[in-house]
């Protein structure tokens, strides 16, 4: 078995298995805790209103701009940038069509009759720059950041290699950099990605499961309260 | 034994000097070498003495053969390929049973420590009744044939990798000349079949320099397989572009887009198809329509179907996946309940 074999074969297949366990533990562990009963008169009846925290929370708020507004365009950049390679570069797309093929027995246009559009190469390779560009600079800031820095931890540091590494190497991939063969480009491409399934559910990462779940319920406990949101 | 130049040979043939010439200068420029060499390589070919080659196909479906022997036409090539002394090839030769034979233990004795082995086909290790030639099973002769040996060509992927016949469940127990013989040098000139020119260059080169060519990490010539398919790929702009064919008979096969979302192999496969092509140049499978099948790669035959794209993963099956939905939701629930105890137990305190 070559390295391509084992990425593409048995750490695929335990980096998914540790990813779906550790995630759906995690997730379930946490919605499942026991709310406290809160005795007191609610100011708004209707909490659920709350949960337009969601969305507010996910544009900067104008007192603050000056602060975070750093934080929010690297943010959205990287974000994005990351969201459209993965889920519209073509092999990327191959490959999850793969995945429902092997759950269903059919791919994504068997199952929906839906086209899954992709992009072109050339965007996608600009939009993994963008990305790549924008963790670079949120770690400068991190780092030179005196308060971020101190409130930084292994999990932080180590999360952001995690999430650079199959960016890069997937351009490597692409590009054919090194002079490396592409079979070894890609298979470490694959092991990049694996690595980030594997600590995903376990570090700052989760996040990506909690933050609306988190965002909504205090949204709802704010507008019970009747706090301006 | 004395033999005729080889380059006398090939004027008896009719071959003139200008196509001599061409064929080292393609030869020299294929094997990576600068143009200041080729009359070195036309001098040293011309005045090589005719080898001494004993071809012992074992598992094997003769496509090697017929792809070396160029069976649409005689060619340089074929005819670099019959100006060495093959001196036992039973395809081949006109002797058969005991004077076949016969002419392979002359040939050994009295060319040993000399000639140049070729094999191709794999080894069966189960029973030796598997694959036997003149009532010898394959891995006797090949080790008996070996010992004698200048140096061992494996011709083909089941030679060098162990092939079709080595694919799951392996019914033969065969293997790669590699597995078998350890001391003595092996080049590997995988393909299922391999490019006529890439033997008739390795030969060259061992007429030429007397040595063998420099070898990538699977024993295959660097000069011939140092670079994928898809890096030669005339349709790789297409690729670039994100331009694919989505079937065989879309307005993007008719197009030549790229094969990739077909199955092709391309990025993955390294071989000399792209640039020396097939049929004295005409084409290669991607510029015929379909993807590259990875034949000169190890293991080509168990790596999924040719038709699934190269992204695609090896998952398992859904009820993998569904046990860790199920030790995921298990692991969650029982969690929580113990924090719900805790919290229960932090309350009543």
């Amino acid at each position: 078995m070559n390295l391509l074999d084992f990425a593409r074969g048995p750490a695929l297949q335990w980096s998914l298995v540790i990813f779906v366990v550790g995630v759906l533990w995690r997730l379930l562990g946490v919605l499942l805790l026991r709310t406290r009963k809160d005795l007191s008169e609610p100011r708004q009846a209707a909490a659920w209103k709350g949960l337009r925290l969601i969305a507010l929370r996910s544009w900067p708020r104008k007192e603050f701009l000056g602060g975070t507004a750093f934080g929010e365009v690297m943010g959205y950049a990287f974000h994005i940038g990351f969201l459209l390679t993965l889920f519209f570069y073509v092999p990327h797309v191959l490959f999850f069509a793969d995945i429902a093929r092997g759950l269903f027995g059919t791919d994504l246009h068997g199952l929906t009759g839906l086209h899954w559009p992709t992009l072109p190469n050339g965007v996608v390779t600009l939009l993994s720059a963008i990305s790549i560009a924008a963790l670079v600079a949120v770690l400068i800031h991190r780092i030179v950041n005196p308060v971020k820095r101190l409130i930084s931890n292994f999990d932080d540091y180590f999360s952001w290699l995690v999430t650079i590494a199959p960016l890069a190497t997937g351009m490597a991939a692409f590009a054919h950099l090194g002079g490396w063969p592409y079979e070894r480009l890609l298979a470490v491409h694959l092991l990049s990605a694996e690595l980030l399934l594997v600590w995903f559910p376990f570090g700052k990462l989760m996040h990506a499961f909690t933050i609306f779940v988190a965002r909504g319920s205090t949204g709802m406990l704010f507008e019970r309260k009747g706090a301006s949101l | 034994m004395s033999s005729p130049l080889l380059g006398e040979f090939l004027r008896s043939h009719g071959v003139t000097r200008r196509d001599f010439l061409q064929f080292c200068t393609t030869t020299a420029a294929l094997m990576g070498l600068s143009s200041a060499m080729v009359p070195r390589v036309a001098a040293a070919l011309a005045q090589a003495r005719r080898p001494s080659v004993i071809w012992l196909p074992f598992q094997e479906c003769t496509g090697c053969t017929e792809s070396i022997t160029r069976a649409h036409g005689s060619t340089l090539e074929s005819l670099i390929f019959q100006g060495i002394s093959l001196d036992y090839q039973h395809t081949l030769q006109a002797a058969a049973g005991d004077a076949a034979e016969r002419a392979r233990e002359t040939a050994m004795q009295e060319n040993w420590g000399r000639y140049l082995l070729i094999v191709d086909g794999s080894i069966p290790t189960g029973n030796k009744g598997f694959s036997t030639i003149a009532g010898r099973d394959n891995l006797s002769l090949l080790q008996e044939a070996a010992r004698g040996a200048a140096a061992i060509v494996a011709l083909g992927s089941c030679a060098a990798f162990g092939g079709i016949p080595g694919a799951d469940p392996n019914p033969t127990g065969a293997v790669a000349v590699s597995a078998i013989v350890k001391d003595k040098p092996i080049i590997n000139v995988s393909g299922c079949p391999p490019i006529p020119v890439v033997i008739t260059g390795v030969l060259t080169q061992y007429l030429t320099f007397g040595k063998l060519p420099e070898l990538d990490a699977l024993g295959r010539p660097r000069s011939f397989y140092g670079q994928t398919i898809h890096d030669r790929c005339y349709r790789r702009p297409f690729y670039e572009r994100g331009q694919f064919a989505d079937s065989f008979d879309d307005e993007g096969a008719r197009q030549g887009w790229c094969l990739y979302k077909l199955g092709c192999r391309g990025p993955t496969t390294h071989n000399a198809c792209a640039t020396v092509k097939w049929n004295d140049g005409t084409s290669f499978p991607i510029e015929a329509g379909h993807g590259c099948i990875g034949c000169s790669e190890p293991g080509f035959w168990d790596k999924g179907g040719f038709y699934q794209p190269l992204s695609t993963g090896q998952w398992g099956s859904a009820r993998t996946l569904g046990t860790a939905v199920g030790v995921g939701t298990a692991l969650g629930v029982a969690s929580a309940a113990l924090a719900r105890r805790r919290q229960k137990d932090a309350e009543g305190a």
